[in-house]
């Protein structure tokens, strides 16, 4: 395969908007889906706020059948609708059953929380023969590749990669090797989530979780009021394609290309070392043989950890310049969704290529400190044909994915960076 | 053991709340001699009913007794049975 | 020219022994290591039985520190890890640390460290609105596998690609591929990969007696793994690590490191049909087996010795056969057969590394372990699976299977290089 793999289809499942359109809409719109946390009672906790996938927007009820439900986590729910989206976005419907060459690649990090926190109290509070059959599967972290892979009869090469942050990027790389490999088609990407109480003070635990209960103000990366992220739910599945299959096959849209990707791992603590995510992005660039000025906007893994955002704007400033080159984290309208955080930035920059609009980041007063260009407000219509998107999972994980415009685009004349400078405002 | 009568309207219920409801399987007529299959559930969907009869009536039933019960009313006898 | 990934190093903690050798002794021996439930009291459940290890993680190097914030699976792919290190003889001062990345496999995380901090918090149950003030620091590192792989990074100094692969009972395959993809498309030059799980816990017994997996054999727990036999009833529940340190095959031989094998070839593939349940013609994973054998360029009749998933459920080793004499005709009657999981039991998303340390051991040693266990022949399953004692045999190619919940099935060839002897 020598041609860069391409997206032919996209499901999103986001606090801020159910499917693509949705999302993107409200996206452009600088509208939030964090809100108080309805799920369960978190009034007792120090985190108040979510971004929650409310089951009263969703409807699993009217979306999938009632067996499956009975066996699923709220998250898989979303999986598999994300997924179905996907398959219809990229009209693959109907013609996937039983193909040993497409597969289904899903990131995760936590499995079914929720489900299995409904379990762990069913066996101690009352035995343990009131532990369910479907715990066997419900919960583990293979579980949406598994249910994806069931309900659409992929039968190729899949897999789980499990990454904390940073797994919607891997997940997507190691679809690319799969179609390297010689599969022509993996949906890949992740949804993910664990709100519940268990799962709930397990993330505080973690120590970057915003104790602020306002919406407006709990989740503000490189700003000088950073103090934690808000924990989201949600994620995108893309249908990643071999190039030459999905022209094959008349795939009716091509969002764009994966071009370029690198994974590095942060040293531990007082080794001295230095951080690692300048090295995954310039590998990340390298591998896609695009040049830094060739980049049109950074998708940020927005930690809003004053010295998290000091590591990721420095090395966005190291490889591209100061100031040099958009950034944007329009995660700051849906939290952070852990493994289908990444997929939906995935999701998100490939949306920016195509109708040449950069969402911004909201709420947020970026802070002269931190050498970055942060987008506050929606920029565009203008060229926007390579985006990279950066990724980290706490304990050190880096990845960085580069995305680009369809091969169409090509032909487009490219903007100077200072023509672009000169009409940027809306 | 429980002295509870094991109706269809008992069964139908359990199998709902342990593996879901199926809403475009018509259930008029004929439901006592579908099996599982008929109506949708799968292998695991029996166990988890079997596992919640025996929470409510007290009623196990071993590996051998769930392979011979291939219909629903074949559950309903032999959970009656004890 | 595509780039060679060999095995160089190993390490093991697995039931009846800590360390290679130890794990290598029992396998040959033909000794199990399944017994009662110690870990916690089992008499409520249904299958009592599990193949648990004798292992405090004081006595294995690790700190007071580690041993408070690591869960158990993490405590064992970190000892396993510093043993691959070490017997792989590759001193890890003068690389490139870009250069090296890990993958560890595992089914179920930290599912004990989970469970016993769930107790507290929800104080057994009661509290569906858990308790954060009893919330340990490191809650985190169990909400997140992920921390496994951190781990075993921060123990080696890792800082090139790291992840958990976590494909249900394939990950222990899953995981090495993973880690020989990198190294071949050189994203990495060596890597530290494998598996790891501690599944013995109670939620873990109660959710597969929900669904009759796990053998009720109580009253016989050092026979009670019975792959391939007519009167198995379901697998025995173990726990453990293998990993090991795969690099370029020039570079191995350069430093005159010791090869164990090259791994060959690996296909994966998916039932697509039932989160648990398999269908009787092993279609797919004929198809992995075939994949795998393509890539390494053999034939059925290359293959010297199947280390088979077997793990003692009427179902899997009924398909599992299917797919043999699916994928390798009339050579799946002449080729040894034998499940390991009879000895250690199955430890999810572990036993698949563990397996791949058996067959690169019996390529080392030209013996292959037997299937312990196995006295009544079933009709069904009627290939030559090894019962009970090892038996000396030209081993240079072995195939080394998983199947997993998910439809997950996967296979990997693995040979030995340069002729090397035991």
């Amino acid at each position: 395969m020598t041609r860069p793999p391409v997206v032919t289809g996209i499901g999103v499942v986001a606090p801020n908007g159910l499917g693509s359109v949705d999302y993107w809409s409200a996206t452009c719109a600088g509208i939030s889906g964090i809100r108080a946390v309805e799920r369960f009672d978190a009034q007792g906790y120090a985190s108040v706020l979510a971004g929650e996938v409310r089951e009263k927007d969703f409807k699993a009820e009217e979306r999938l059948p009632g067996r499956l439900l009975a066996q699923t986590d709220h998250m898989t729910r979303l999986a598999l609708v994300a997924a179905n989206w996907a398959l219809e976005d990229a009209k693959v419907e109907g013609s996937t059953r039983d193909a040993l060459d497409r597969g289904v690649i899903t990131a995760s990090s936590a499995g079914g929380f929720e489900f299995g926190q409904r379990e762990l109290q069913n066996l101690w509070r009352m035995g343990n023969e009131y532990v369910s059959a479907y715990q066997s599967f419900a919960w583990f972290y293979a579980v949406n590749t598994g249910q994806i892979s069931i309900r659409h009869g992929l039968k190729g090469p899949s897999g789980v990669v499990v990454t904390d942050q940073a797994g919607g990027l891997d997940a997507i790389a190691q679809a690319r090797r799969q179609l390297r490999r010689g599969s022509k088609l993996i949906l890949c990407g992740g949804v993910d989530g664990s709100i519940c109480p268990w799962g709930w003070i397990a993330q505080m635990a973690g120590g970057r979780v915003s104790h602020s209960d306002d919406p407006a103000a709990a989740y503000l990366p490189f700003d000088d009021r950073a103090a934690g992220h808000v924990s989201a739910e949600g994620g995108a599945i893309l249908v990643l394609e071999d190039a030459q299959a999905a022209e094959d096959r008349g795939a009716p849209k091509v969002y764009g290309e994966i071009a370029g990707y690198a994974a590095t791992f942060d040293p531990q603590p007082g080794t001295g070392r230095e951080p690692a995510l300048k090295r995954a992005i310039v590998g990340a660039l390298a591998d896609a043989g695009v040049a830094h000025d060739e980049v049109d906007v950074v998708f940020a893994d927005a930690a809003a950890v004053p010295s998290m955002d000091q590591i990721e704007a420095d090395a966005i400033a190291a490889v591209f310049g100061v100031r040099a080159v958009l950034v944007t984290a329009p995660k700051s309208m849906t939290g952070r969704m852990y493994a289908g955080a990444a997929a939906l930035d995935v999701a998100a920059a490939l949306l920016a290529i195509r109708d040449g609009l950069i969402p911004p980041t909201i709420n947020v007063r970026p802070a002269r400190r931190y050498p970055v260009e942060v987008v506050t407000a929606l920029r565009g219509p203008m060229l926007v044909q390579v985006a990279v998107v950066i990724a980290r999972g706490q304990g050190g994980f880096n990845s960085v994915l580069v995305v680009r415009g369809p091969r169409g685009n090509a032909g487009r004349k490219r903007e100077t960076r200072e023509a672009r400078y000169v009409r940027q405002d809306i | 053991m429980s002295d509870k009568i094991f109706e269809l309207t008992d069964l139908m219920r359990i199998l709902r709340a342990g593996a879901g409801a199926e809403q475009d399987v018509d259930h008029g007529g004929e439901i006592l001699d579908a099996t599982f299959d008929d109506l949708g559930y799968d292998s695991i969907a029996l166990l988890e009913t079997a596992g919640r009869i025996n929470r409510e009536y007290g009623v196990t039933m071993d590996d051998d007794a769930l392979a011979g019960c291939t219909t629903l009313r074949r559950i309903i006898d032999r959970v009656n049975a004890g | 020219m595509p780039r060679r990934v060999v095995i160089s190093g190993i390490g093991v903690v697995a039931p009846g022994g800590i360390g290679a050798k130890e794990f290598w002794s029992l396998l040959s021996d033909g000794r199990t290591a399944t017994r009662r439930i110690s870990f916690f009291d089992p008499s409520r459940f249904r299958s009592r039985i599990a193949a648990e290890i004798d292992f405090d993680p004081a006595d294995h190097g690790l700190s007071q520190q580690e041993i408070r914030r690591m869960d158990r699976g993490a405590q064992l792919a970190v000892v396993a890890v510093r043993e691959a290190i070490a017997d792989s003889g590759l001193a890890f001062v003068n690389i490139d640390l870009a250069r090296v990345g890990v993958t560890v496999g595992t089914a179920v995380g930290a599912t004990m460290g989970l469970e016993e901090e769930y107790r507290v918090v929800s104080d057994d149950g009661r509290l569906y609105l858990v308790d954060s003030e009893y919330a340990v620091p490191h809650l985190y590192g169990y909400l997140v596998p992920s921390s496994f792989a951190r781990e075993v990074a921060w123990a080696c100094g890792a800082e090139g690609p790291v992840a958990v692969i976590s494909a249900g009972c394939t990950s222990g395959l899953d995981s090495v591929a993973y880690a020989c993809d990198l190294i071949r498309e050189g994203s990495a030059d060596i890597m530290l990969a494998g598996a790891t799980d501690a599944p013995i816990s109670p939620i873990t017994v109660a959710c597969f007696d929900a669904i009759k997996a796990t053998t009720p054999r109580n009253d016989d727990p050092e026979h009670a793994s019975r792959p391939f036999d007519l009167t198995r009833n379901g697998f025995v529940l173990g726990e453990g690590s293998a990993m090991f340190v795969l690099e370029e095959l020039e570079s191995a031989r350069k430093r005159d490191a010791h090869i164990y094998a090259e791994i060959a070839g690996f296909g994966a593939r998916c039932n697509a049909f039932h989160m648990t349940g398999l269908r009787l013609d092993g279609a797919e994973m004929a198809a992995a087996i075939k994949a795998a054998l393509n890539e390494a360029r053999l034939n059925p009749e290359d293959i010297d010795y199947i280390n088979a998933h077997g793990s003692g459920t009427k179902q899997n080793d009924r398909h599992e056969t299917a797919a043999f004499k699916l994928s390798l005709g009339s050579h799946a009657y002449k080729v040894p057969v034998s499940s390991i999981k009879s000895m250690i039991g199955h430890s999810l998303g572990a036993v698949g590394s563990l397996e791949i340390a058996a067959s690169v051991l019996a390529i080392q040693h030209n013996v292959v372990p037997p299937t312990a266990n196995l006295t009544t022949p079933d009709p069904e399953c009627d290939l030559d699976y090894v019962p009970q004692t090892a038996r000396q045999w030209q081993t240079d190619t072995v195939l080394s299977v998983g199947s997993g919940f998910g439809g997950f099935q996967s296979a990997m060839v693995l040979r030995g290089v340069d002729g090397r002897a035991a």
